[in-house]
């Protein structure tokens, strides 16, 4: 039996089957108008016809009430508070930070929704009610992306009280 | 079984590609214009089921936001099928037919145009023997073309004249894509797309979004002075090797007629969703259409295909000529899978 014959006999176990496809995402005419507010350095929001709550970041319509924002924003401040925290110790790509490393979600002033970001403060300072404020990256930098906030930094004013974020814990 | 009827219907026009807005933004009027129609809310459905793909957005779990058209506060019993919303509005029907729910609301939406469809649609085939030769719908579809028109099963001028008569149909639906005077021997003229098949030949690529509303017995009597009641509704899927199916009939779309009870009375008007000629006539003889059955009133599939919701559409098209008066009694198609893998009927009647 020749060579040949051998490996065509020999069973298949593994095959490589590469997959790759392309897209033109599209974030939407609501992200769209974030991104384009972002590049410009002001962090937009949108307020819910129906309970009044801001929506941040913007999105299309209220996720509880299934209604359409429309085109009414709300622009919101950088500083905020820290409702809760993570301390990260693997690596991960895009974070301006050494590790180990703190993410936060913190309730920018105005905002009822969290925001996800990092907090560049020493370990043992990070707590619940924290206030926080964005360092942006040099204006000539930012573009339609969240990333022209490098991270948060603490900012120094009293903790917020547990009442005035524990609903978004 | 419960009586089960349609009593609402809306949907976004068919566009090749919607400029601006993403998937969420699409479906988000055609629920507001839902509501609106059948003055109910969100509150007011027992049930909720979508259909979608998240291939077609290429991020996962790309569904869930279309829940904010919806709202889900207070929390809403609801579920997703990775398919198109014909077969998110069967999930309610059974559901309804359990006992579970007296209302239901369906929807289903698709923005095809963000990637590159018949290569998206690879992913759907064998995933050892021959998706990774990439074969793309339109080849797929193609060979299926030759062997029913080798086999003497169809000809070119029976294809071109499907896509004729839909698209010229097509003129008076304001959602349609792809509509006005179509002729056999224009359309034999175009040069080939995919040999045997030409651009005529295939359904377009579309963006869009459509969703529906279902209620039982007395509720339904309420929401809908004549509602659409479904009086048969089934689906079945061949198999997935291409090799093993008879590609020359529409074996699985002929045996969910026969249970959906197709034959058992006149048919006024068909909705189809085949999005091919060829396919369509496979689709048309599977279900026993004669000359009494007005197909694609509003141009089917061949005048306007956006994904995950061209089969509920065509339910939802059947409905809305029952609600007018306009049919007594009508079958709505879907499909989905390569060569019409798996199909759907519904039967439909009015009081």
């Amino acid at each position: 039996m020749s060579d040949a014959n051998e490996a065509a006999n020999e069973p298949i176990a593994v095959i490589r089957t590469p997959i790759s496809l392309d897209y033109h995402y599209s974030a939407g005419q609501s992200a769209s108008r974030f991104l384009r507010a972002i590049a410009q350095g002001k962090l937009l929001g949108q307020k819910c016809p129906v309970d009044g709550r801001v929506y941040f970041p913007s999105r299309g319509a209220c996720p509880q009430h299934g209604v359409t924002f429309g085109d009414e924003v709300v622009e919101l401040s950088d500083k905020g508070t820290v409702v809760t925290f993570s301390i990260v110790r693997v690596p991960s790509e895009n974070i301006p930070l050494e590790l180990p490393y703190i993410t936060i979600n913190v309730l920018l002033d105005g905002a009822d929704t969290i925001l996800i970001h990092v907090l560049d403060a020493k370990l043992e300072d990070v707590r619940m009610g924290m206030r926080v404020q964005a360092v942006w990256k040099p204006k000539e930098e930012w573009t339609t992306s969240t990333a022209n906030i490098l991270y948060f930094r603490p900012i120094d004013e009293p903790d917020a009280s547990y009442d005035s974020y524990k609903e978004h814990i | 079984m419960r009586d089960v009827a349609v009593v609402g219907f809306t949907q976004s026009p068919s566009m090749r590609s919607e400029p601006d807005r993403n998937e969420v933004e699409i479906l988000i009027p055609v629920i507001d214009a839902l509501r609106k129609q059948t003055g109910l809310t969100s509150a007011d459905m027992d049930f909720i089921c979508s259909g979608s793909s998240d291939y077609l957005a290429g991020s996962s779990f790309a569904f869930v936001s279309g829940l904010d058209a919806v709202g889900a506060w207070p929390p809403v019993c609801e579920s997703h099928v990775e398919m198109d919303g014909a077969w998110a509005l069967y999930e309610a029907w059974v559901k309804i037919q359990m006992g579970y729910a007296d209302t239901a609301l369906v929807y289903g939406f698709g923005k095809p145009s963000m990637g590159d469809l018949p290569i998206t649609m690879a992913l759907q085939l064998d995933p050892y023997s021959v998706m990774p030769l990439w074969p793309d719908t339109l080849s797929i579809a193609g060979l299926q073309a030759r062997h029913c028109l080798e086999k003497g099963i169809l000809t070119f001028e029976q294809m071109a004249a499907a896509a004729a008569r839909d698209r010229g149909h097509a003129k008076g639906n304001p959602n349609a894509q792809v509509k006005g005077d179509f002729t056999v021997e224009g359309i034999l003229a175009e040069p080939f797309l995919a040999n045997p098949l030409r651009k005529s030949d295939c359904a377009p690529i579309s963006d869009g979004a459509s969703a529906i509303v279902l209620a039982a017995g007395d509720r339904a009597r309420e929401l809908s002075k004549r509602p659409a009641w479904i009086r048969g509704i089934e689906h079945i899927c061949e198999p997935m090797d291409l090799g093993v199916r008879d590609l020359g009939r529409s074996r699985s779309t002929e045996m969910a007629a026969a249970k959906a009870g197709v034959g058992k009375g006149k048919i006024d008007v068909a909705e189809l969703s085949a999005p091919f000629t060829h396919q369509e006539i496979l689709v048309e003889r599977a279900l026993g259409l004669g000359p009494d059955t007005k197909v694609n009133p509003s141009g089917g599939a061949l005048a306007g295909n956006p994904l995950m919701a061209v089969g509920l559409s065509r339910i939802g098209e059947c409905a809305t000529r029952i609600w007018s008066g306009e049919a007594d009694r009508a079958v709505a198609h879907a499909t989905s899978g390569p060569c019409l893998q798996q199909n759907l009927v519904c039967v439909l009647e009015g009081e």
